[in-house]
C-alpha cells in the first residue's frame, strides 16, 4: 500500500448526498479480477454519455460536460469534495480502487458509509469526517475560487485551506501509524499468530460444532 | 453493571486481541465467498506466498455473474465466465468446506445456500465480501460485509481487525395486517431512519412483531440492515431459529443439546443497554413502495409521488428533484397510478420459498398485463427451485405469463444478461434502488413479493390489501 503523510491537492467538489459505491464504479465493470485499472471507468454512468463496458478505451468516449469530472477546472484534482453518507450500498471495494487509479488520495464528507470508509484506508486514501458547517464553507470557497487547493496533513490531523484556517480531523491511531508507513495489515497481524491459534484451540473446545 | 446486549456478547466471545485504541483482532467463524470480490485477494495470498488459515471455513459458490436460463450454453459473456472460472481454480487450490459450482444442484445465490445448508448458526461470526451478508444476522450471528483486502486478511489470519459498533434496538411491536411482509417492516424502518440512520450502529431487531416473523422474514429484514447503514443487524434465536437449523446437513448433530444449549443464552439481557431505541407500531405499517433512488425514498402504496416544492431544505428539494428526473415522474403522482414495463422477483432478499410462495398466491389463476414485457421469477437456489417446483409454484408463474428461471443474483445488480433496458420501469422484490442497479438507466421500485405480482397483473402498483 501507498504511505500517505501529506498532500497539497486540487479540490473536486461533487455536491451530492448518498453517492452509492454503484454510482462510483458500475456493476459491469466487477467483473475484472485484477486491482488496478479502474480509474477511467470511475462515475461512468454520470461522466459518459454513452453505456460503458468493461476494457473499453474511454479516450474518445463522449463525455458529459456538465460532470465536474469532465470541467477544465478539476483536472488533476487529488481531493475529492462530498456530502452525506458517501460510498453507501455495495461493499465493492472496486470503488476505492477506481477513486485511487483515477487520482484522488483524500475523501472530504460530513458522512461516510461504514464499508466503504473501511476500505479507503486499506488502499492509502484518507477520507476524512468534517462537521456539515466546515463542509458547506469548503464548498463555498472551491466554487468561488479556480484551482482551489487544500493542504491535508496526516501526522498532525490537520486540513488548511488557501486562506490558512484550519480545522483537525480524528483517525485511530492503528489506521493512522499503518496509513503513515504504508504497512502490510496481514503482515501486523500474523505477529499475533500464536494469540489468535490459541483462541482458536479454546474456541473450538467450547463450541466444536463450529469447526466441523 | 447494565446486562449486555446480543451484539455484546457475540462481540466479546470472538475478540482475539485489543489494543488500547479499542482496534481489536476479531475472530472469524464463517467465511462465505463468491466471485466478484475474491479473486484479488487470493492474488494477494499467492503474491505473498500465504495459506489460507482454516479452508473448512469457506462456503462458497459463483452467483453474481450466472446466467438464469440457457444453462446448456454455458456463461455465454468472456468476462463472467473468467471470474467464474477464477473462482473454481482458486477454490481447487485454497480448499473449502462446501463448493457449489456453476450448475450444481445446490448452487445458488450465498446469502440463499447459506442458511439452507446449516452453515451459518447462532454464535458465529460471518463475513463476505458482500453487504447483505448482513442476511445471516437473522440466526443471531454477527454477520457483515468486508471488501476485498478484509477478504485477503480473513483467509491469511481468520481474523478482522475491527472496532466495536455502536448499539441500536429497532423495536416493531404488534401485529402486522395481512398483506403486510418483513420487506415492508424494513422499508418503514429505513424511510423512518434514512439510509444513514444505522452508520456506525448494529441494529438488533426486536419485538412481537418481529418474534413472530419466520426465519425467511427475518433474514428479509436482517438483509436490508445494510441499507439503513447498518453492516451487521440481528435477531435473537429462539425455537424457530432452532426449528430451521434442526437437522440441516451442516448443523450440530452429536453436539445438538450442548450447542442448543449455549444459543439460548444468546439474548440481549432485561437491563441491557442501547445506544439508541427506535420504536415502530407493526398495525400502522402499510405495503411500500420506493418511488426514488435511494431505499430511504420509500412511501405507503396508498400515497402520492413527493412534491419538492414542499421541501424547505435546499439540499433535500435537489435530492428529491433529481430522483423524480431520473426516475421519469412527476411530483404527486398517486403511487398507484405508476405503470411498470418489467417485474423481478429474486435477490438475495426475497428469493426464498416463502416468498416465491407468496407471489405464486397472487398469480394464480391470474395473467400478467399485456403492457408488462417481462417477469423474472429467479428462485434464490437449485433446493428452493426443487421444492417450488414440487409444490407446483412453477406452473403456477409460467401459466400466468411469467418467466421461471435458474437461480442466481439476476437482475438485483444485473451483471448477468438479466437487466433493465435504459428508461425502463421496474416492480423489483431486491435492495437497492440506485441509479443505473438493474441496468444502465433503468429505473427500480422496491416492493415485496406480494406487492410485485400484483402490479404484473395490474400492470402498475396496487395496495395487496385490496386485490
Amino acid at each position: 500500500m501507498k504511505p500517505f503523510t501529506q498532500l497539497d491537492g486540487l479540490v473536486c467538489p461533487l455536491d451530492r448526498a448518498n453517492v452509492d459505491t454503484d454510482a462510483i464504479i458500475p456493476k459491469q465493470f466487477l467483473k475484472s479480477i485484477k486491482r488496478s485499472g479502474f480509474g477511467p471507468y470511475l462515475f461512468d454512468e454520470w461522466r459518459y454519455a454513452d453505456v460503458g463496458e468493461p476494457g473499453m478505451d474511454c479516450t474518445n468516449r463522449p463525455l458529459k460536460k456538465d460532470f465536474v469530472l469532465n470541467q477544465p477546472r478539476y483536472q488533476g484534482a487529488q481531493v475529492l469534495l462530498a456530502r452525506d453518507n458517501f460510498g453507501c450500498g455495495s461493499s465493492r471495494e472496486h470503488a476505492p480502487w477506481a477513486i485511487e487509479d483515477y487520482g484522488f488520495r483524500v475523501v472530504i464528507a460530513p458522512s461516510f458509509a461504514d464499508i466503504f470508509f473501511g476500505n479507503c484506508y486499506k488502499n492509502g486514501i484518507l477520507p476524512i469526517v468534517a462537521s456539515a458547517e466546515v463542509v458547506d464553507q469548503l464548498f463555498r470557497e472551491c466554487a468561488a475560487s479556480k484551482g482551489y487547493h487544500l493542504r491535508v496533513d496526516l501526522e498532525t490531523q490537520t486540513v488548511r485551506n488557501p486562506a490558512g484556517e484550519w480545522f483537525t480531523f480524528d483517525i485511530t491511531p492503528h489506521r493512522k501509524h499503518c496509513l503513515l508507513n504504508g504497512l502490510d495489515e496481514i503482515g501486523l497481524t500474523l505477529q499475533h499468530a500464536d494469540e489468535i491459534r490459541a483462541f482458536e484451540e479454546k474456541h473450538r473446545a467450547a463450541q466444536p460444532w463450529l469447526f466441523a | 453493571m447494565a446486562g449486555k446486549t446480543l451484539y455484546d456478547k457475540l462481540w466479546e466471545s470472538h475478540v482475539v486481541r485489543e489494543e488500547a485504541d479499542g482496534t481489536c483482532l476479531l475472530y472469524i467463524d464463517r467465511h462465505l465467498m463468491h466471485e466478484v470480490t475474491s479473486p484479488q485477494a487470493f492474488e494477494g495470498l499467492r503474491l505473498a506466498g500465504r495459506k489460507a488459515w482454516r479452508s473448512n471455513s469457506i462456503v462458497a459458490n459463483p452467483d453474481h455473474n450466472t446466467p438464469t436460463d440457457h444453462w446448456d450454453r454455458g456463461i455465454e459473456d468472456p468476462i463472467s465466465r473468467l471470474q467464474v472460472e477464477t473462482l473454481d481454480a482458486n477454490i481447487k487450490d485454497f480448499g473449502a468446506l462446501v463448493y457449489f459450482p456453476f450448475k450444481h444442484a445446490n448452487q445458488g445465490i450465498i446469502h440463499v445456500i447459506g442458511p439452507e445448508n446449516g452453515t451459518t448458526l447462532p454464535g458465529m461470526t460471518v463475513v463476505c465480501g458482500d453487504s447483505h451478508t448482513s442476511t445471516h444476522g437473522a440466526f443471531g450471528a454477527l454477520a457483515h460485509g468486508i471488501g476485498t483486502s478484509e477478504v485477503e486478511h480473513v483467509l491469511a489470519t481468520q481474523t478482522l481487525v475491527a472496532k466495536r459498533s455502536r448499539r441500536m434496538l429497532v423495536k416493531v411491536e404488534g401485529s402486522l395486517s395481512a398483506g403486510v411482509t418483513a420487506k415492508d417492516v424494513a422499508l418503514a424502518i429505513i424511510g423512518k431512519i434514512g439510509t444513514a440512520g444505522g452508520t456506525g450502529y448494529a441494529i438488533e431487531f426486536g419485538g412481537s412483531a418481529i418474534r413472530a416473523l419466520s426465519m425467511e422474514g427475518r433474514m428479509t429484514l436482517c438483509n436490508m440492515a445494510i441499507e439503513a447503514g447498518a453492516r451487521a443487524g440481528l435477531v435473537a434465536p429462539d425455537s424457530k431459529t432452532f426449528a430451521y437449523l434442526d437437522g440441516k446437513r451442516y448443523a450440530p448433530h452429536c453436539d445438538w443439546d450442548r450447542a442448543l444449549a449455549y444459543w439460548r443464552t444468546l439474548k440481549s439481557d432485561d437491563d441491557a443497554k442501547f445506544d439508541a431505541v427506535v420504536e415502530l407500531d407493526a398495525a400502522k405499517i402499510e405495503p411500500q413502495v420506493t418511488w426514488g433512488t435511494s431505499p430511504e425514498q420509500v412511501l405507503p402504496v396508498g400515497s402520492k409521488v413527493p412534491n419538492p416544492a414542499k421541501e424547505a431544505d435546499a439540499q433535500k428539494r435537489a435530492g428529491i428533484e433529481r430522483a423524480l428526473q431520473y426516475m421519469g415522474l412527476k411530483a404527486d403522482t398517486p403511487i398507484s397510478e405508476i405503470k411498470i414495463d418489467k417485474v423481478f422477483i429474486g435477490s438475495c432478499t426475497n428469493s426464498r420459498i416463502e416468498d416465491l410462495r407468496a407471489a405464486a398466491k397472487v398469480a394464480k389463476g391470474r395473467k400478467k398485463a399485456a403492457s408488462v414485457k417481462q417477469v423474472l421469477v429467479v428462485p434464490g437456489s437449485g433446493q428452493v427451485k426443487r421444492q417450488a417446483e414440487e409444490e407446483g409454484l412453477d406452473k403456477v408463474f409460467t401459466d400466468a405469463g411469467f418467466e421461471w428461471r435458474e437461480p442466481g443474483c439476476s437482475m438485483c445488480l444485473a451483471m448477468n444478461a438479466d437487466r433493465l433496458a435504459a428508461g425502463e420501469r421496474c416492480a423489483s422484490t431486491s435492495n437497492r434502488n440506485f441509479e443505473g442497479r438493474q441496468g444502465a438507466g433503468g429505473r427500480t421500485h422496491l416492493v415485496s413479493p406480494e406487492m410485485a405480482a400484483a402490479a404484473a397483473i395490474a400492470g402498475h402498483f396496487v395496495d395487496i390489501r385490496n386485490f
